[in-house]
This record gives C-alpha cells, structure tokens and sequence, in this order.
C-alpha cells in the first residue's frame, strides 16, 4: 500500500498517506491494486505504441522503396508515373498537387474563418453569439465524403457555368471546398483567441479615439495573434492530409501545375486510389504509397508540432 | 479622414463579417437541398434494404448499413476500454512527466490525416499480421483513430471530477482503484459516454482510411464475422459518387449517412442528461 504519493503528485494537490489496514486484507487487495494498475499502465502506453508503429512502418517500406528508386530520382524527379511501362518515380507533381489544393482551401478558409470570429467577438447580438457556434459546429461535424459528393456534383458544375474552360475534375472545387470545411476550424480557435484579449486593450484604443476598424486590426488582432496562427496551422494540416474531397473533385492526373482549373493528383489522392484498386504487398507500387506517406507524415507532423507549441505558450500565459 | 466615411468603412467591414458568417451556413443549406432533391426519390424502404446492383434503380445501401453497423461496434469495443483505461492512468497513476509526453503524444495524433491510420493499418493489420481486407482489420483501424478522441473527452471528464471527493475516499481507507471506481468514475460517466458516442459518430463518416484497408465497392452480402469482406456506408458513396448514373443512390447515402451521424450527435446529448440526473438522484439517495 505505498502507492499512493505520485497520484497526488500529479494533481499538485497535498499528499495522501492511506492509513495501514488489517495485513490479510491489505495484501489481498494490494494484489489486485497493482494488477489493475499494470492493466492501466498498458493502455496508456498504448497511444505511444501507435505512433512508434506508424513511424516503424513508414519507415520500414520507405526504406525498402528506395532499395529500388534512388532518392535522387524520388525528390528530383518532375515525372510521377509509377504504372506506366516506363516506371517515374519524381514526387514533385503529387506535392505540388497537393499545395494547390491547400493554397485555395487556405485562400477560402483564413479570410472567412477570420472575418467570422471578428463578427463573433464585435459585432454580433447576444442571441447571435449564442447559436452561431454550434451552428457552425455542425458544418464541422459533416463527413468529409459528403463534401466530396458536395464539390464533384454541385460545386464543379456551379463553377463551370461561369468559368467555360474548367475541367470537370480540377483542383479550385476541391480546395475551394476543403475551405468551406475548414472555416469552422479557423473560426473557433480565432474566436476564443479574439475572446480572450484583455478588456483593458480595447477601451485603451477607443479610448484613445482608435475607430473600430482601428481598434480590430491594430490592437485586437495584434493581440490575439498566437491563438488564429495555432488555428491556421492546424487548418494547414487539415487540409494538407484531406483525402476524400481531393480522391473524388481533384482528379487522378499527377501533374506539375499551378493551374487549377485542370484534373491534378494530392499525395493523399494518390494513396487513396493505389489502395483501392487493390495492390499486392512487397511490390515497388505498393512501397511508393508508404514513401508519399512518409512524406506527408512528415508535412502534417511540422504543422502540428508548431501549433501545439503555440498553444501551451498561450496556455502558458494564460496561466500566468 | 471624416467621420461619416469611417462610419461608411465600418459598415462595409460589417457587411464582410456577415457574408463570410452566413456564406458557409448557406452552403450547407444548399448541400442538404441538393442531397435532399436527388436522394429523396430513391430513399425508400427499398433502398434501405437492397443488395447493390448494376443499375442504379434496383441498388440498395443494406450491405453497407449492416457494414457500418458490424465495423462500428467492433471499434467500439475495442477503443473504449482501451481509450477509458489509458485516461484513467494518465489522470489518475501516471507521474505529472509522463503525462507531458503522452499529451503531446496524443496532439500530434488527433491531427493525423486519417488516411494515414489507414496506411498504418494496412501495413501492421491487414499484412504484417496476416488479417487480410475483413472486417477485423477495418475495426482496428477504426479503433486506433478514435482512440485518441476517446483518451481526450475522457482526461477532460475526470479532470472535471474535484479532487476533494478523491482525498475524501482516501482518507476513509478506500485504495486508489476503489476510489477510481466508485468515487470519480460514476461522476465522470456522462461525459465519458457523451465523448464516445460523439467519435463513434466521427468515425462513422471515416472513409480514407476504410478504403485504404480495402473496404469493398460491391458486396451483396452481410458481414457474417470478424474475417469477411465488408463495406461501409462512406465507401458505398463514394463509388457510387464516382460512376455514371448512381449520382441519385450516392445522394440517398449521403442522406442516411447525415441522418444516422445527427442521430448519433442527438443520442450523445440525451444520453448525457439521462445519465446526469441518474446521477444526482444517486447521490441524494446516499447521505
């Protein structure tokens, strides 16, 4: 019955001693106690375990794809034609697919996601601020294959009316609604950020004669820049790592292009259909899935690793 | 620069804000309109209870429905004892600097793509152990994605929990486990069960990672156990979505999908409140 200190150690709270009970009983239930705490151990080790397996098998295949492509040929190389007789292996036109889709997603997402927690935290009524999260709430929660169906069957045909030379797969749709998806990201970290700006900071500048405008784009979003750069970051890594949308509305055309009213391929979009069309293991096209997603592992990682330290700064300072 | 014009800049500013809050609401109206104008002739007692077949007519959603539903479960299983166990260990044994790894541990996971899980589970599941493209590999996965969700909602509901009724149970003798157990957890299980209905109902729409650990186009069957081939409601959209003519049947799907995720959000809500006041009437009861 020693265990008791680091529980409470962990809450910052005052230690715990347990009173000493009856010997028989006391061991009885100590087995017990240290057999649950292993079981729990275990579990909590668990999520450690995956991120170790994703990383050992990334590495694994992607070590073994470049047995058979060089890496020169993998980084270098403007060609991405696996299946084709004559094999390229260039990963270029898969990442820039992949920027495309992101750069208009992120064109769509950053304005509006903003301008919507500005309106939240400025402009709105009471009863507005108080639907208009879990409104919002709710266009997050939608499937993504639902905005896939969304961008291939009426985006792409409502775009084409106005703009003739679209192609029916291209990569304005689908980013465009990768955007949509993600302004409720934007918008929710955005708005807390802007929220939590110190009252003080906004009457200071009206007070000093600032106009509204002023105020919004001198001193409160100023202020509040840590939390909408977390909130981007994390978008960035959304929309980066977003397959469904892109596999149905982007195409399946690798190609090196900043143009994006033509079919191009994502990294994801590419994963997405070797998987499906049903590749065997231990083949190179097999291995090139894993190399593209080590790649994209790698892509999402930074962006992740950079918003969660923003984050703990800011919760950092919050606690302070 | 006057007054009126400021005023007249402040205004257009305004106006933005408004667009950029009601252009994404409107959208979402005009998805489910759309849906709804497409998928709702086809949605019918029959669709729901149809084998897929080659014209779009005659093509039903049951294989799937019954996919999602088998899989889903599976997943569940799996993840949430797995997901309560490790919150339990983290809030409640884990020294403060294990906690700090694992935390970020379990950031840098929650914002995954989730086609990577897929890859991790094609990989490990479906080749490394030798499952195959069945049913069991398809949970598994599903599992692994949820699991962070789990661990979060669940470290945040028992940190709701006061430490004053964990020191109380100590200080009457009670071990670390039976306090756990009949002090902070009968607290912590609303939200807990609220927290995995809601990543139930996020893995539901789930399709990358399905499709990645071959989830099938066509199955005109039902899942009859952990190793047979399955679909899923997503998948089945999703092919559907990209051939000729099933626009309406992908349409139909995208209706029950949307239905049975609200549905889920819903249960999430009611089961929270329901398990709340059951609750509180067991501690009136108590003293």
């Amino acid at each position: 019955m020693k265990a008791t200190t680091d529980a409470s150690a962990s809450h910052d709270e005052p230690v715990v001693v347990l009173p000493p009970s009856a010997p028989l009983t006391a061991s009885a239930r100590g087995t017990g106690e240290r057999l649950i705490e292993a079981l729990l151990t275990s579990c909590g080790l668990l999520s450690l375990a995956m991120t170790a397996g994703l990383i050992l098998t990334l590495l694994a295949e992607t070590i073994a794809f470049f047995d058979d492509v060089s890496p020169g040929a993998f980084f270098g190389g403007f060609e991405w034609a696996p299946r084709l007789a004559h094999q390229q292996f260039g990963v270029w036109p898969l990442v820039t697919g992949t920027l495309l889709t992101t750069a208009v997603a992120m064109a769509i997402a950053i304005p509006a996601g903003l301008l919507a927690a500005i309106y939240l935290g400025e402009f709105a009524s009471v009863t507005t601020r108080r639907w208009l999260k879990p409104a919002l709430q709710v266009l997050a929660g939608v499937p993504t294959i639902v905005f896939g169906y969304f961008a291939l069957v009426v985006v792409t045909p409502a775009l084409q009316t106005v703009m003739a030379n679209l192609s029916g797969f291209n990569a304005l749709s689908a980013g465009g609604v990768i955007g949509i998806m993600l302004i409720p990201m934007i918008f929710s970290l955005s708005a807390d950020a802007i929220s939590a700006v110190p009252a003080d900071l906004r009457e200071g500048a009206l007070a000093l004669g600032a106009d509204r405008l002023t105020t919004i784009f001198r001193v409160l979003l100023p202020a509040a820049s840590r939390g909408i750069g977390a909130s981007i970051l994390l978008a960035l890594g959304r929309a980066l790592g977003e397959t469904m949308i892109v596999a149905i509305a982007a195409g399946h055309q690798a190609r090196l292009t900043a143009d994006p009213t033509v079919p191009i391929e994502t990294m994801t979009g590419y994963m997405l259909q070797v998987a499906s069309s049903g590749v065997r293991a231990e083949t190179v096209e097999y291995r090139t899935i894993f190399a593209v997603g080590a790649l994209l592992f790698a892509f999402t990682l930074v962006m992740n690793v950079l918003a969660y330290r923003l984050q703990r700064r800011l919760r950092q300072e919050a606690v302070a | 620069m006057t007054i009126r014009r400021r005023r007249r800049r402040e205004e257009a500013f305004r106006a933005l804000c408004w667009v950029a809050v009601y252009l994404p609401l409107a959208l979402l109206a005009l998805l489910l309109a759309h849906a709804l104008v497409e998928g709702l002739p086809r949605l019918g007692s029959a669709f729901v209870s149809d084998f897929p077949s080659a014209s779009p007519e005659r093509a039903g959603i049951l294989p799937a429905i019954a996919g999602s539903l088998y899989v889903l479960s599976l997943a569940g299983v799996i993840a949430v004892p797995l997901g309560v166990g490790a919150a339990i260990y983290l809030e409640e044994y884990a020294p403060a600097r294990w906690s700090h790894l694992v935390e970020m541990n379990l950031a840098q996971l929650a914002g995954l793509p989730s086609v990577l899980y897929g890859l991790l589970g094609l990989g490990v599941f479906v080749h490394v152990m030798g499952m195959g493209t069945t049913a069991i590999s398809g949970a598994l996965t599903l599992a692994m994605l949820v699991l962070p969700l789990v661990i979060t909602t669940t470290r945040e509901a028992l940190r709701d929990v006061p430490g004053a009724s964990r020191e109380a149970a100590l200080a009457l003798g009670a071990t670390r486990w039976e306090t756990v157990r009949q002090v902070v957890l009968p607290v912590a299980w609303p939200r807990i069960t609220t927290g995995v209905v809601q990543a139930l109902a996020r893995a539901l729409g789930e399709t990358a990672p399905l499709i990645m650990v071959g989830a099938l186009a066509y199955v005109s069957f039902l899942p009859d156990g952990m190793s047979s081939p399955y679909t899923v409601l997503p998948v089945q959209i999703f092919h559907w979505v990209t051939r000729d003519g099933f626009v309406p049947n992908a349409a139909a799907g995208v209706l029950v999908l949307l239905s049975a995720t609200l549905a889920l959000n819903v249960l999430a809500v009611l089961l929270r409140q329901r398990l709340e006041r059951v609750e509180a009437e067991r501690q009136e009861v108590l003293p």
